[in-house]
């Protein structure tokens, strides 16, 4: 108590001061609850900040707004979200503002691969600084070539990559980020080089592709099937360890399932993307079980499955303990394939 | 009586600030070298590495500082041009810092109380208004951006006790 | 004319009372959110998303992309008021349209500004009425080394912007460059001078800058000069309108080239930014009165908003027909059809009719709702000017401030904006240009994307830049440019002998 006292008097007196009002409404509702249980009376008392740690229109940026969309639509929460875009050096600027609201229950970050990337290769921050409230589905890769490309799967593409010899031109979104990961992963599963050329985001890689200025991509499905059901592109392989549960027909011949896994088209890599949420570090159990609570409702509500099913993404969802065993698990494979490519800042 | 603002004592020579804004070029095109260099600054077998371009950017910005300072050397020997006299740097003073503390006071009050005080005591002091007619501007156009970005646009802007004390 | 027949199939249903009503809406509150800096068009259009999640998919893109013309109508009001630009795409019209409101011709200004906006964007809907898959077509064959030569033929149709000393010029331009370059590097992922400093990662944003070089500086600068804005005396007359719209025949071959720039800029997705500046650019070079520009030329007004505009619209069609966003805007509203079940992409012309001719034909009415709109507000911005300066100078800071806050949602902006507005009145009153300065931090960063792009695709070869007819004629094209000063007065030369003789 004396220690926020004594900060509030100074400038930076923010963090603290939210703490002692948290403590304190905390306090309140706890003294009027007296006999119930605190885990059931907590609820934002203001308007919740849903930081994306990323620019505005890119996936992450998506899909935070039509969570944010449809928790308005259906009325889950009773104070407002909204979306505040951090993405700052490959979002690290998010992943930091919110380690520094340590305790804050009013800020939620959504993530992607760069809670691993970027705090591998920054140095700056590590997942467990935050709390993990839960997994929404797991982003899928897939491998694209143009239609137009001799290679029908992905055994003749690599066997075509192996006789350029290093010059096969594979374009991915930014450096040393999950796209550059995959395709140093092909190289050592497949023992081939290619030539990564990094652009800013996933929709400008896949027209690059289908205008032939690169030679394959590993887009997310929602990124490329546009192109893909217009006859523009061709998908080899799903980096995933099964086929994606989806049959319906997207193109005239092909659904999401028709795709082979790469392990079994004999490129034994894969990858999927975290799509979670996480919470600032030091909150109380209970306001983290509001949230998993709240990210459970979006998940059953129908129109959320629409969207799953449309970006074609991995329907994978953990909360708890599995969640922070995927997460320990994710991390550590990052930081294999990351120090062996040289990116890990220590 | 002359008004202190028509005082028109030279207080710097144009000379002097060109020598001094050279300088300043100077030091950040030394600056962006530096880190450039740090970074790697040649031509690798794929085309540029990072530090490349900033690299001659900061070269060429050392380069032209250094013309400038010369010209700006031997300028001073020749004319003394007044770049700026007392009585106007006053008034630029008189805008600049308060907006200066206006925009700590952001930070510590937030923006929406920072706003209103600083409009209303603008408006008193320079515009030389009664108090209640510079509060009421004040506290209106604090209270509209405060309905236009927090109630209808969604926008978090900064703020301070005076918002947390109302809930938001 | 299968064209002809689906537009207006797309006009029944764009006309309703409702949607008429969500047009008028649309352009209202994008023109509040032009005006405001740092709340830009796509900040805005992310933020009313999710409240349309709940319409069908065509009123919600009626309303989107009002929101959208309304910014880009809005963009200008602020420019040409206080020099502060409200978008990035209106820098290039506070070069004219500032010193025009100094001089008491607001109202003008603003009229031209309006009216430039309304014919680029006119042409730009014709473009995608007629010849969308056509050009959709084209802008595939655009890759790095292209959008190289794209960025490099911008810069050197800028050349020559400073009239002072080159020097000061070429510092002033690679400072641009060099704070381009600050936070992450694209292609090697790299920090580049932020010595550690995470507030750094983010680099350096152009609105804040310009916010900061042009708005505050304006008002350290009018301080010096004694409290007042002189653009007080201007008579505010509803008949402004009239008198500009005769004047501006005047200007079509400028406003066909700013048509042609902006077009070609919005389908490669160069953007409306760029566009500006290079049909600015092009037009004091080509302009009779191209020695005037600066100093509140008419044209110098017409020729950024036209080729913005056109820009801002045409780069909705790469977006609709191929699925890539043309600008950032482009891009929300994609996320926007992805949400209410529709796909953009090659298909969507085909499978999604009535809401593609839909949109269509709700860009001609939404434009000219648009007009009607900002028009009449004429009069109304102009007479802002009236208010004492004592009053409006602190409300401008403070817009300054939320606009530059707002950006990123980093206070260290804010403050980075002040020390900006000194440099902006120190550049100012020691004649180092600012115009190229701007134009590198704008696209410096992209520039040199694209060039590292190219050069890791030819394994470090410059001959990438020289390799097909395209990048070619536009690598010829950005030379040509560069010295067309040289040539001008050459010509003129010419021209003139045979008269002497």
């Amino acid at each position: 108590m004396e220690e926020s006292i004594r900060c509030a008097r100074s400038v930076h007196a923010r963090p603290s001061l939210r703490r002692w009002v948290t403590a304190l409404s905390t306090a309140l509702v706890f003294s009027a609850a007296a006999g119930t249980t605190l885990a059931q009376a907590w609820e934002p008392t203001r308007t919740v900040e849903f930081i994306v740690p990323a620019g505005t229109g890119g996936g992450a940026d998506q899909m935070a707004r039509f969570i944010q969309g449809i928790i308005q639509k259906n009325n889950l929460m009773k104070q407002s979200l909204i979306v505040v875009n951090k993405g700052g050096g490959a979002g690290a600027e998010g992943f930091l503002e919110v380690k520094n609201a340590k305790g804050d229950p009013h800020k939620i970050v959504i993530t992607l691969s760069n809670l691993f990337t970027t705090g591998l290769s920054t140095g700056t921050f590590d997942w467990t600084e935050f709390t993990p409230v839960s997994m929404m589905a797991l982003d899928q890769f897939v491998l694209w070539v143009n239609a137009k490309s001799p290679a029908k799967s992905a055994t003749e593409f690599i066997e075509q990559a192996r006789a350029a010899g290093g010059k096969m031109r594979m374009g991915g979104t930014g450096a040393r980020q999950e796209d550059q990961i995959i395709t140093v992963s092909i190289e050592r599963a497949a023992k081939v080089k290619f030539t990564y050329i990094p652009f800013k985001g996933g929709g400008e890689v896949a027209t690059q592709l289908v205008g032939g200025h690169v030679d394959s991509t590993v887009n997310n499905p929602i990124e490329a099937v546009a192109q893909w059901r217009a006859g523009g592109l061709r998908p080899l392989c799903v980096f995933d360890d099964e086929r994606m549960p989806y049959t319906a027909r997207v193109t005239d011949t092909m659904s999401w399932n028709d795709i082979p896994t790469c392990r079994e088209a004999g490129v034994p890599t894969d990858y999927v993307m975290l799509r979670g949420i996480f919470m600032p570090g030091g909150v109380t159990p209970a306001q983290r079980d509001y949230f998993v609570g709240l990210m459970r409702r979006v998940r059953e509500t129908p129109e959320w499955k629409r969207f799953i099913a449309e970006g074609a993404f991995n329907p994978t969802a953990l909360e708890g303990d599995a969640f922070v065993k995927w997460l320990t698990r994710a991390k550590e494979e990052h930081r294999g394939l990351m120090k062996e490519a040289g990116w890990v800042t220590k | 009586m002359a008004r202190p603002e028509d005082d028109d004592t030279g207080v710097v020579s144009v000379a002097t600030m060109e020598i001094i804004v050279a300088a300043l070029f100077f030091a950040f095109g030394a600056l962006v070298m530096f880190d450039s260099y740090r970074l790697g600054a040649s031509w690798a077998s794929d085309g540029p590495e990072s530090g490349y371009f900033p690299f001659y950017t900061g070269l060429i910005i050392c380069v032209s500082a250094l013309v400038l300072l010369v010209q700006g050397l031997r300028q001073r020997a020749r004319v003394a041009l007044s770049f700026v006299e007392a009585g106007p740097l006053r008034q630029v003073a008189l805008v600049f810092f308060p907006a200066l503390i206006y925009v700590g006071g952001i930070q510590m009050v937030g923006i929406y109380v920072a706003s209103t005080v600083y409009i209303a005591l603008f408006m008193v002091f320079l515009g030389h208004y009664t108090w209640l007619r510079s509060g009421a501007v004040g506290l209106s156009v604090g209270l509209f951006a405060f309905l236009l970005f927090e109630r209808w646009f969604q926008i978090p802007l900064p703020k301070g006790f005076v918002e947390r004390a109302l809930g938001f | 004319m299968d064209e002809l027949q689906s537009l207006l199939h797309g006009f029944a249903i764009a006309l309703t009372w409702q949607n008429l009503m969500l047009m008028f809406l649309g352009i209202v509150l994008g023109v509040l959110i032009g005006v405001l800096p740092g709340l830009g068009g796509a900040n805005g259009i992310a933020i009313l998303l999710p409240l349309t999640f709940t319409m069908s998919p065509t009123s919600a893109i009626i309303l989107l992309s009002c929101i959208y013309w309304g910014a880009l109508f809005g963009g200008a009001i602020t420019s040409i008021l206080f020099n502060i630009p409200g978008e990035p795409w209106s820098v290039a019209t506070t070069f004219d349209g500032h010193p025009m409101a100094r001089q008491g011709r607001a109202g003008e200004a603003l009229t031209a500004a309006f009216t430039g906006s309304f014919i680029g964007a006119f042409f730009a809907v014709v473009m995608i009425t007629f010849l969308a898959p056509m050009v959709a077509q084209f802008a595939l064959r655009f890759g790095p080394p292209e959008y190289f030569a794209v960025y490099l033929l911008a810069f050197c149709s800028f050349v020559g912007m400073g009239k002072g000393s080159p020097w000061k010029t070429i510092a002033a331009m690679m400072l641009g460059f060099a704070l381009a370059a600050v936070g992450m590097d694209t292609v090697t992922g790299q920090l580049r001078m932020t010595f550690g400093s995470t507030e750094l990662m983010r680099g350096f944003d152009f609105l804040v800058a310009v916010i900061g070089l042009f708005g505050i500086g304006e008002i350290l600068l009018t301080m010096e000069e004694g409290l007042e804005f002189k653009g007080r005396s201007a008579k505010i007359d509803a008949r402004v309108v009239w008198s500009t719209w005769k004047q501006l025949p005047r200007f079509w071959a400028t406003s066909i080239r700013g048509v042609l720039i902006g077009c070609w800029m919005g389908v490669t997705p160069g953007g409306a930014t760029p566009a500006s500046f290079m049909s600015y650019g092009v037009a004091r070079q080509m302009s009779k009165n191209g020695h005037n520009f600066g100093k509140g030329e008419m044209e110098g007004v017409v020729a950024p908003e036209v080729a913005a505009h056109a820009a801002g619209t045409s780069a909705l069609l790469p977006m609709l027909a191929l699925g890539i966003p043309g600008s950032p805007t482009a891009a929300v509203l994609l996320g926007g059809l992805l949400i209410w079940g529709l796909q953009p992409g090659p298909l969507l012309f085909v499978e999604q009719k009535d809401f593609v001719w839909g949109l269509i034909a709700s860009m001609y009415l939404g434009n000219i709702v648009g007009l009607i709109v900002v028009l009449t507000t004429v009069p109304l911005f102009a007479a802002i000017l009236r208010i004492p300066f004592s009053i409006i100078a602190p409300v401008i800071i403070v817009v300054c401030a939320i606009g530059a806050y707002t950006v990123n949602n980093a206070m260290l902006d804010v403050w980075l904006m002040m020390l900006f507005g000194v440099a902006g009145y120190v550049f100012k009153k020691l004649d180092y240009p600012m115009a190229p300065m701007v134009l590198a931090l704008v696209l410096g960063d992209r520039a040199e994307d694209s060039f590292r792009q190219a050069m890791l695709m030819s394994q470090g070869s410059l001959s990438i830049l020289w390799q097909n007819w395209l990048v070619g004629s536009i690598s010829a094209l950005a030379i040509a440019l560069l010295l067309w000063p040289f040539l001008a007065p050459l010509r003129a030369r010419f021209k003139a002998r045979p008269g002497a003789a």
